[in-house]
């Protein structure tokens, strides 16, 4: 499939998003939009955290905009940034020619193995917060970590059953790398050229200068804190509120509780880019989220899009 | 004989893991054959990134004769299930089998004998094989793909591809056949993951297989891989007009990422030099598994050439990986000198740290004052058990400046250091990298313009590190390296984590030789029990403070408290306190003893004589220094004249006393001179009460020299003695005075040394 020029992903940011995105539709995926509420990273979405739980297969790629408030630098850091994109895939079960397929995607985006140096480096990734880890690798081209790539072991404190690929590409390193440029805000973001040309610059710097200025500096701790307590309450009351009534019976209200849990992680983060948690206390901040991920999870499983596909009854359906 | 080859090719191994992988397979693999009656001659074994290998040279083909005995049925079973027992066993009639009691379950069953004879190698083989692998010691290992929901999922350290099974003489070749989950083995292996076509490569023996694989572009050996990287690296930065810096544990790790080594160089901008060269050594070598080099005479400063080791031979030549390599590792030393430079500037909020400035005196307009500050406001822990770093810190200065004028240091210079010495902990660069404690505290502190020592200090409190790492010769770096280990030793005894045989966690063998060897290089003449004693007493202060509440509880559901509830709290303070202080010493006193075979492991090392060393040291002796004197004035002077007569004196004393003492003599309990009927006893008495009284003068002034020489006025006393005197006489009263004499000449000798130690 060959692309205009102006999305070609050695020249346009977006054409990146467009080529993996194209990739992995090829490859039967189901392209999802980003999940609208503020994450850590792609993980957080629950078309990964909570599809990737239960025995039903699963193919999603998706573009996921992520914070990290502690890695604010005032636009002055030309590698770091608080809020940036992850491009998702996640495949369940994972399929046994998954390292190929990767590999398949670095070249659709012009990372050709002849020319560059792609090595699978030990990781082994762990979000206490999610309660989940798995092994895998960075994955590094010409030294630099392009991706990440997991073969999920436990998520929200649940044994994968089967176990899912997931693969994160760091868009922006990869874009830069692309076109070649040193800093993150001299990436060409629509791919034209001379007055037409939108940098990522444009876009972010000053989005970059002032979310740096709130994650360590204006945001009020005090009213964070109330709101992290909040959201706790909120998600263990939605979930109690969903809880079968009668054993068997389905959970009524996973998604919205799972809304709160990403809701205090991201608080929580925010906390923490102001200094204000202790050691001890950050101990206790994650079991808190972590908890609300387990029952979270707990409850997905007891959710139609959990349960096992019986066949006989979907053809009957259909 | 036949040779067995075995590959496992999987994904992508951990570097780190695979050596003692290929060690464990190798091991389990032979333990099996020998097991199950094969013999072997040799055994080797390899690794990539992506496979496991073991040849096992000179398999026997069939196993010697074994006889397995299987249990069967109870003797009440049925027909049909004997029967199937007897074709199970292949025998064809029931008496052929023993019968044994089950001694739990009081039933009878059956026994049969299978006697295996000649059992083919192959079928062994193929037996062991499924079984080693499902059970492989991984320490992590992982489930993948569709079969991962079933619970009998194969798991491996990365999902397993294909089970490469050979068993070939010089003219066949078999596939040992067996199957795990999804897996047949089979006589196909692949090459490099991009540089060869990845089709399957069928082998049929190592010889061809390494040579197949080494057309494939896979280096099986990580030997040889690691010897080409280093040669290869030093060649290309000689002819660059530079030098290695050679990290061998770096090149094991890299021989472990590629199957293909090829050396590349490349290159930084020239302006991050100015970031100190550990942690640009160190970004690289973490983070991007590139080695650095110096120009060529160069003794400390960095080139700005690095060297690194691609997986593939480019097209290009490297140029591409070489821009891309350089280009990450820019980003990375920016990151360094961000942090580097953060570290240097004030945090923000400093109004929250007063309270934490005050307790430590701390001038919170300087950035390392304000990191100390924040360690001790943040309560980061140091221990569970022994509480956060900044009452560490506060210990640590306490003790301390007890010891900086034992040892001539100045109180004001080991006070702030003290302080200081932690401070780096929560400086960004110490955060990134841990093993740059104490250097970093030692750099920023000379930006913020502390005194020299003091800086210098910061850094050397941590030393010596190991038995061969440099000892600070600075009394202000003395005073804080041995306050740190102290608190530390004290503290890790108090809650009994204690060094095992297999496990020191918190390396306390090294904080112990540490203090040794401070003491003795550095002439410290410290006694450590009062140390130990102030130490545990910071400690239980602490302790005390956060477990009084606990403790308090207890006693209040404790009958043995009555009366006016209000009191309790302080008496119970009181009797806590007590409880403590009462487990405390036997502690310090072990603690003690630890340091003594610490110290005579240390001694011997050194040469003193095993004897002297035992002769001096004694339960008591707590000043390191003091006894590394006494051993040494003591192996001088018994190579004197002198020194050997007084020993044979000794040792006729003790030969005489030893001998009554087995024949069970009575000794009078005090010496009576009126029992005295020759002039030697007299002469003899005299003398040694003349030498008592000096000698006890001398060891209070620790000139042990001078005891020792003192001792030599008794020789000719002694001497006469036994020539005139015989010991043993008629009269009972004149004997046992003879023999307290000679007691109380032994109880002199010992106060000085135990010489019988040294026959």
């Amino acid at each position: 499939m060959s692309l205009p020029e102006h999305l070609d992903p050695k020249r346009s940011f977006q054409g990146l998003i467009v080529t993996l995105q194209n990739y992995w539709a090829r490859h039967g995926c189901a392209i999802l939009q980003p999940y609208d509420m503020e994450v850590g990273a792609g993980t957080f979405h629950p078309a990964t955290t909570l599809r990737s739980l239960g025995p039903r297969p699963w193919k999603v790629a998706y573009v996921q905009p992520s914070r990290r408030p502690g890695d604010g630098r005032y636009s002055e850091n030309p590698n770091r940034l608080q809020h940036y994109y992850q491009f998702q895939t996640l495949l369940k079960p994972s399929p046994p020619d998954l390292q190929e397929l990767y590999l398949g995607s670095l070249w659709a985006i012009g990372l050709d193995s002849d020319l560059h140096d792609i090595r699978f480096v030990e990781d082994d990734w762990e979000s206490p917060t999610l309660g989940a880890w798995g092994l895998g690798w960075e994955c590094w081209c010409d030294g630099m970590e392009v991706s990440q790539f997991t073969y999920f072991q436990q998520i929200c404190g649940i044994e994968c059953s089967p176990v899912s690929g997931e693969l994160t590409y760091g868009l922006e390193r990869i874009a830069m790398y692309l076109q070649g440029v040193n800093s993150v805000y001299e990436l060409n973001f629509n791919g034209q050229t001379g007055s037409n040309r939108l940098s990522y610059g444009d876009m972010f710097r000053q989005a970059e200068q002032e979310y740096s200025r709130f994650n360590f500096e204006f945001s009020d701790t005090d009213l964070l804190h109330r709101h992290f307590v909040d959201a706790e309450r909120e998600c263990t009351t939605i979930l109690a509120a969903g809880s079968p009534k009668k054993p068997r019976e389905l959970h009524l209200c996973v998604l919205p509780a799972y809304d709160h849990c990403i809701k205090a992680s991201h608080i929580f983060n925010l906390l923490q880019a102001r200094g204000v948690i202790s050691v001890t206390e950050r101990q206790n901040y994650v079991l808190r989220v972590r908890n609300l991920a387990h029952q979270c999870g707990k409850a997905f499983l007891q959710t139609e899009a959990a349960a096992p596909v019986k066949v006989g009854i979907l053809e009957s359906t259909h | 004989m036949p040779d067995l080859l075995l590959e496992l090719f999987s994904e992508e191994i951990p570097a780190a893991l695979q050596r003692k992988a290929a060690c464990d397979l190798e091991r389990l693999v032979t333990e099996r054959l020998i097991d199950a009656g094969l013999t072997y001659e040799m055994a080797y074994k390899y690794w990539t990134p992506c496979r496991l290998t073991v040849d096992i040279r000179g398999v026997s083909t069939k196993a010697k004769k074994i006889q397995e005995k299987r249990k069967g049925p109870s003797v009440k079973a049925s027909k049909t299930v004997i029967d199937a027992f007897l074709r199970a066993v292949g025998l064809d009639d029931i008496s052929k089998t023993e019968i044994v009691k089950d001694s739990k379950k009081g039933d009878y069953y059956y026994i049969g004998k299978i006697i295996q004879y000649e059992r083919k190698a192959q079928e062994i083989i193929a037996h062991v094989l499924p079984d080693i692998i499902r059970n492989f010691p991984w320490q992590k290992s992982m489930r993948w793909g569709a079969a991962s929901d079933k619970p009998e999922a194969l798991r491996w350290i990365r999902p397993l591809h294909s089970i490469l099974c050979l068993f070939s003489t010089n003219t066949e070749s078999d596939i040992i056949d067996f199957k795990i989950g999804d897996i047949r083995s089979s006589n196909v292996t692949y090459g490099h993951r991009f540089m060869s076509n990845r089709r399957p490569i069928i082998v049929q023996r190592f010889s061809d297989y390494l040579v197949k694989l080494e057309e494939a572009k896979v280096i099986l050996d990580a030997g040889r891989r690691k010897e080409i990287i280093l040669a290869d690296a030093r060649n290309l930065s000689c002819s660059q007009g530079l030098d290695l810096i050679e990290d061998e544990d770096l090149a094991e790790e890299v021989a472990g990422l590629v199957e293909w080594p090829v050396i590349l160089m490349g290159k930084f901008e020239e302006e991050f030099l100015i970031i100190p060269s550990e942690i640009i050594r160190l970004t690289i070598r973490t983070n991007q598994k590139c080695f650095v080099t110096r120009k060529l005479g160069e003794k400390n400063t960095l080139s700005n050439y690095f060297i690194l080791v691609s997986n593939i031979e480019a097209k290009d030549n490297g140029k591409t990986i070489v821009i891309g390599n350089s280009r990450v590792l820019c980003a990375r030393l920016a990151d360094a000198m961000y942090f580097w430079r953060t570290d240097q500037m004030p945090l923000p909020n400093l109004n929250r740290l007063a309270a934490s400035a005050d307790r430590f005196n701390l001038d919170l307009k300087k950035p390392l004052d304000q990191r100390m500050a924040r360690l001790d406001h943040l309560h980061v822990t140091f221990h569970a058990k022994l509480g956060t770093q900044g009452t560490r810190v506060e210990r640590i200065t306490a003790l301390a400046m007890i010891i900086a004028p034992l040892i001539g240091a100045n109180s004001e210079l080991v006070r702030r250091t003290a302080v200081l010495a932690k401070a780096d902990l929560q400086t960004e660069i110490v955060t990134k990298f841990p093993e740059l404690q104490g250097i970093m505290g030692h750099k920023y502190a000379l930006l913020q313009g502390e005194n020299k020592s003091v800086s210098q200090a910061i850094e050397d409190h941590y030393k010596p590190q190991g038995p061969k790492d440099a000892v600070p010769s600075d009394p202000i770096s003395i005073a804080v390296a041995l306050s740190d280990k102290i608190d530390m030793l004290v503290g890790f005894w108090l809650i009994n984590e204690k060094p095992t045989s297999s496990k020191d966690p918190y390396a306390l063998r090294r904080a112990a030789l540490g203090i040794i060897r401070l003491a003795l290089s550095q002439k410290c003449s410290i006694h450590l029990i009062p140390l130990f004693q102030k130490a545990a007493q910071l400690l239980t202060h602490h302790l005390v403070k956060d477990n009084l509440k606990i403790y308090e509880e207890r006693l209040l559901s404790d009958n043995s408290v009555k009366g006016d509830i209000s009191s309790v709290p302080l008496v119970q303070k009181e009797k806590y306190d007590k409880e403590i202080n009462a487990r405390v010493e036997p502690v310090l006193r072990d603690l003690l003893s630890f340091f003594h075979s610490r110290l005579k492991i240390y001694l011997r090392k050194e040469g003193a004589q095993q004897n002297a060393v035992d002769a001096i040291l004694t339960p008591q002796d707590d000043d390191l220094l003091q006894v590394r004197h006494r051993i040494e004035a003591l192996t001088t002077f018994i190579k004197t004249n002198n020194g050997k007569k007084l020993l044979d004196c000794v040792r006729r004393a003790v030969g005489i006393l030893n001998s009554e003492a087995k024949k069970k003599t009575m000794i009078a309990e005090i010496v009576k001179p009126i029992f005295f009927s020759q002039k030697e006893e007299t002469v003899l008495y005299d003398t040694i009460v003349k030498a008592e009284k000096k000698i006890t003068i001398y060891l209070a002034e620790e000139d042990f020299s001078i005891a020792l020489t003192s001792l030599a006025s008794l020789i000719g006393a002694v001497n006469a003695f036994f020539e005139k005197v015989l010991v043993n006489d008629q009269n009972m009263s004149i004997r046992v005075n003879r023999l307290a004499l000679l007691v109380r000449l032994c109880a002199l000798l010992a106060k000085v040394a135990d010489f019988s130690k040294l026959f």
